[in-house]
């Protein structure tokens, strides 16, 4: 690990202001950000500790939705009698990952931001864009099995490893920041994360020193809700496919459906044309084999990821058949 | 830097880049807690902070001089073991041990959280779930044990639950 500065934040203004100077990096349950400082592959030169900011408060907000401190662990968060009660996907969503005891640890703030399990990002031995900007990726001709089958780019075909973003993205989560000059920000989350292209390093939208204080999600959907995650091991590992779905049915037809992909592509995935392409129709194998399709449609595997095609196909008609049944 | 470790206070003069694992087996001698991966994917190194459980390779020494640290070493003594670490010598939860103390500490959270009714990524409902043994596999699935002493290790663990909350221990037969 690279010597640092450390500084604990007495305010999220101070912490904001703090941020912004350059290589300078928030840590708050710090488990996905010392996992790769060990590495190497993230070398802050200074620390800001926000995890004792008073943002771990789950509080019910006006027009029936509610308002998530930052720093709320993730166990905290699933075992919530409000997200248990109205928001089950995301605490299925939260329980499907990690450990008990990372949980613990874990952020609600953090989870969000937490980096691609690309290998090959990891080992700073191997050429990554992500890592080091211009050096090749070697991930497309190499051991792809986990990566991004959506939304990837000649440069990066990384995917977004959180199954708590994936379950925020089916709930229209908005992310409230605070700025190094005071300026708070509302952000959609389908405006948060951002496509590869040519700049695979830049994962969202968030400014220097800008800092996550809280995240809000809407009052809850109608409909049944689930988190279907797939993976290599029954616990304690990244998804290769996950759907957070929230699908409403009434008379007979579907009234609405929300759906949200992890697994699949650089950030959490969701597409409006699968969604529409359910309304007003009624449940059927024909109709949820024709949303697959739709899904599908621009994807492209690498070799030994080509099987997450096929799966992604079966995890959504398996949890589509689910929430109509 | 100072800590509150098994209730005792500790000073130590350490790199600020020392994780909490390090601090405590290599400026503390208390040698318990174990180092398996160092990456939060095996759970040797679970200690106990403000009574949560988690990963000390995972997080900064710096950051805990606040809190109430509990090892394995403030769990319980040879002349006094924890149910806990009487349950796994009785019910053999384990062969070479590394993974142990981890084991143990990890449990004492694990019990802890089921007491107040957290759900698991199992449970078939999130309000009040039965805590069968499928429960105590999934829930502690962040404690790997390489000589594969699983069976035991829930056997011991099911024996301190069903002891501290038999009604609980029926309705999941
Ligand atoms: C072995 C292992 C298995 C895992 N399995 C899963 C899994 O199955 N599913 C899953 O979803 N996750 C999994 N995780 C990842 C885990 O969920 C993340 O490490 C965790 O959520 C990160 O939160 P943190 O608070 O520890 O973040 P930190 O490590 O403290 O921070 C992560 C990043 O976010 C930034 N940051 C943190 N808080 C803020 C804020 N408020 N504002 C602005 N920036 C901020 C930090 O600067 C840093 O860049 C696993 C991790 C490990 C080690
Ligand atoms: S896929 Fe992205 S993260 Fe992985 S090696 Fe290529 S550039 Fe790096
Ligand atoms: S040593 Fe901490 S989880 Fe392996
Ligand atoms: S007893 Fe050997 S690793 Fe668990």
């Amino acid at each position: 690990m690279k010597l640092f500065d450390y500084a604990k934040a007495d305010s999220a203004e101070t912490a904001a202001r703090e941020g912004a100077v350059a290589d300078t990096k928030f840590i708050a349950g710090g488990t996905n950000l010392l996992d790769l400082m060990k590495l190497q592959v993230e070398t802050p030169a200074r620390l800001v500790d926000i995890s004792r900011l008073p943002l771990n408060d789950i509080e019910e907000v006006d027009g029936g939705g509610v308002r998530i401190g930052a720093l709320v662990p993730n166990s905290d968060l699933a075992a919530s009698p409000i997200i248990r009660e109205r928001y089950e996907v995301l605490s299925r969503a939260l329980l499907a990952g990690a450990s008990g005891q990372l949980r613990n640890k874990a952020s609600t703030g953090g989870n969000l931001l937490q980096r691609t399990r690309c290998y090959y990002f990891y080992e700073t031995a191997s050429r990554c864009n992500k890592r080091v900007p211009g050096s090749g990726c070697d991930a497309q001709q190499g051991f792809n099995r986990i990566l991004a089958i959506l939304g990837t780019s000649e440069h990066c075909i990384a995917t977004h490893p959180s199954d708590m973003a994936v379950a925020m993205r089916a709930l229209d989560a908005t992310i409230v920041t605070l700025g190094s000059d005071g300026e708070k920000r509302r952000i959609a989350i389908g405006d948060f994360y951002r496509l590869p292209g040519d700049t695979p390093d830049v994962e969202h939208v968030l400014r220097p020193g800008e800092l996550i204080t809280h995240i809000e999600l809407p009052a809850a959907p109608a409909g049944k809700q689930t988190y279907r995650k797939v993976r290599d091991r029954a616990s304690y590992a990244f998804a290769l496919v996950s759907v957070a779905g929230i699908v409403a049915v009434d008379g007979g037809k579907i009234a609405s459906a929300r759906l949200a992909f992890g697994g699949l592509g650089p950030m959490p995935w969701r597409d409006t044309a699968v969604e529409n392409a359910l309304v007003g129709q009624a449940p059927s194998d024909a109709l949820f084999t024709q949303a697959a399709d739709l899904l599908l449609r621009d994807a492209r595997g690498f070799g030994s990821n080509d099987f997450k095609i096929p799966l992604a196909r079966r995890t959504l008609i398996a949890t589509l058949r689910e929430l109509t049944a | 830097m100072q800590f509150t470790i098994n209730g005792q206070p500790y000073q130590a003069e350490a790199d600020i880049r020392t994780s909490l694992l390090d601090l405590l087996r290599e400026h503390l001698s208390l040698t318990g807690s174990k180092k398996g991966c160092d990456h939060g994917q095996c759970g040797a190194c679970t200690v106990l902070v403000n009574g949560r459980r988690i990963n000390a390779c995972l997080t900064l020494a710096v950051m805990h001089q606040d809190d109430d640290i509990v090892t394995i070493e403030g769990l319980g003594s040879p002349n006094k073991l924890h149910p806990l670490q009487a349950a796994f010598v009785k019910h053999d939860g384990f062969q070479c041990g590394y993974c142990t103390p981890g084991q143990i500490c990890s449990a004492v959270g694990m019990l802890d959280e089921v007491e107040k009714g957290w759900p698991s990524h199992v449970s078939a409902t999130l309000n009040d779930p039965d805590f069968t043994d499928e429960e105590i596999r999934e829930r502690m699935s962040g404690n790997i044990c390489r000589c594969s002493a699983y069976p035991n290790i829930v056997d011991a663990i099911r024996e301190v639950a069903d002891a501290r909350e038999p009604v609980r221990a029926e309705a999941a037969e």
